[in-house]
């Protein structure tokens, strides 16, 4: 507690000096500071864990009584969109885990490029995410009134919301068995390829099919339709989207933070100010960004995967 | 607090209590071990979804299956890309109170969320019934 001399001189063999520029004066060690820093970041995640809890609570109760909202509301989630994110964060957990055991070996020339592969990694996130943002956007299921299904209030008795299906679940793709289970399939096929909208949506929807010619199948055979929905969960699709653009919103604030953090180390690192006597930054950091992949590790299967 | 759980724990593998920091390094056959876990599982939990467990009559197994892939799938990355499992066990406790805490918010929640009789009515309706009532 007090014989701050005999430590500090402790450490002067790690890097030469008499005093170790790193070490704050109210740490009596390195290793006590670093260990402390952990705890610190330890109970801030703690406290993330909590706050993710409370929209993690909303999701159970509402799907707890609304099933088949959920159900529903989800078939417009890109599944494909959202397993390739899964993989992209899981990679730059990896680099990022990496990036660690580079600092911690001193490894500059290691470091450096595997914290840049990391902010790719979250910058390949940010940007399929924004991708599927803007098809919600131009299908009109974003949040509030710009959500088709909180305008329509189930007053109408859904054919706009029809067609938006057609687009959105594949409906129109050539598939034998869809056909005689969609009534309403050959009534839509004009309309919506005469639409400006359906050009500029199909990109994003089509672009992965390829890889779901399995998967096809299954899902067109057991999609459920607007108009099987009770009146009442009409009224209540609107909420998933605003479950799901919160979730995935505040998710993807702390993808922004963390991409911004590990920007910030990278340049520490530049300057090769770590090494294996202080490395803490990147620890802590590298415990920020596995964290935000932590909570999306929830949220994929929570919001793509219903079945 | 935290001095004796480090001096006794953490640092009972080498030169302890020379006040230096003697980090645990995890080895790239284990980085690269728990990202195949990691991505297995991914592939998994997406194939799994496409099938209709509750065929068998089997409740709501899908989601608990998709549930338990995911548990498997935090755990890894926090025991070993987090390095909670060569921490402090301080760390460990912390971060699972937090969890507990979250556990007893959801239980809660859920037992009081199935206490209730179910709002068939539209929204919107109830306001007009009242208004209706009222004047």
């Amino acid at each position: 507690m007090s014989t701050v001399d005999i430590h500090s001189d402790g450490n002067a063999g790690d890097n030469g000096h008499h005093h170790d520029p790193h070490l704050a004066h109210h740490f009596e060690t390195a290793d006590q500071q670093y260990t402390s820093g952990k705890l610190g970041m330890w109970t801030f995640l703690g406290t993330e864990v909590l706050m993710f809890g409370g929209l993690f609570c909303a999701y159970a109760v509402y799907r707890h009584n609304h099933p088949e909202v959920f159900e529903y509301a989800h078939q417009y989630l890109d599944r494909k969109l959202g397993a390739i994110n899964t993989i992209i964060l899981i990679t730059s957990s990896l680099t990022m885990a990496w990036g660690v055991r580079a600092a911690q070996m001193g490894n500059r020339k290691l470091l450096v490029p595997l914290l840049a592969l990391t902010i790719l990694g979250g910058a390949g996130f940010m940007g399929i995410k924004s991708i599927e943002y803007t098809t919600k956007w131009k299908e009109h299921i974003f949040i509030g009134s710009g959500n088709k299904f909180y305008a329509d209030k189930g007053e109408t008795d859904g054919k706009a919301i029809t067609e938006l299906e057609e687009e959105a679940f594949h409906l129109k793709e050539p598939e034998v068995a869809a056909v005689p289970v969609m009534k309403v399939e050959p009534d839509a096929i004009d309309p919506n390829a005469g639409t400006p909208d359906a050009a500029t949506i199909k990109p994003p929807n089509i672009t992965p099919a390829g890889l779901a010619s399995e998967g096809v199948k299954h899902p067109a055979e057991s999609h459920l339709v607007y108009k099987e929905l009770n009146k009442q969960d009409r009224h209540r699709v609107y909420t998933f989207f605003a479950v799901y653009f919160f979730m995935t919103g505040l998710h993807g604030v702390h993808v922004l933070v963390g991409m911004a953090l590990i920007a910030w180390i990278m340049v520490r690192a530049m300057k090769n100010e770590f090494g294996p006597t202080y490395f803490t930054p990147v620890d802590l950091v590298g415990l920020y960004w596995h964290l935000v992949d932590l909570i999306w590790i929830f949220l994929f299967p929570l919001l793509y995967l219903i079945h | 607090m935290s001095i004796p759980v480090h001096s006794t724990e953490t640092q009972s593998t080498s030169h302890a209590g020379d006040g230096a920091v003697h980090p645990h390094i995890v080895s790239p056959a284990v980085l690269l071990g728990v990202y195949g876990v990691l991505v297995v599982l991914t592939i998994a939990t997406v194939a799994v979804t496409s099938v209709d467990l509750d065929k068998f009559h089997l409740g709501k197994l899908n989601i608990l299956v998709a549930l338990s892939i995911a548990v498997v799938k935090a755990a890894c990355v926090v025991l070993w890309f987090m390095h909670l499992r060569y921490d402090s066990p301080f760390n460990a406790v912390v971060f699972i109170t937090a969890l507990f805490f979250v556990a007893v918010f959801l239980g809660f929640a859920m037992m009081d969320t199935g206490e209730y009789k179910p709002n068939d009515e539209p929204p919107g309706t109830r306001i007009m019934v009242t208004s209706q009532n009222g004047g």
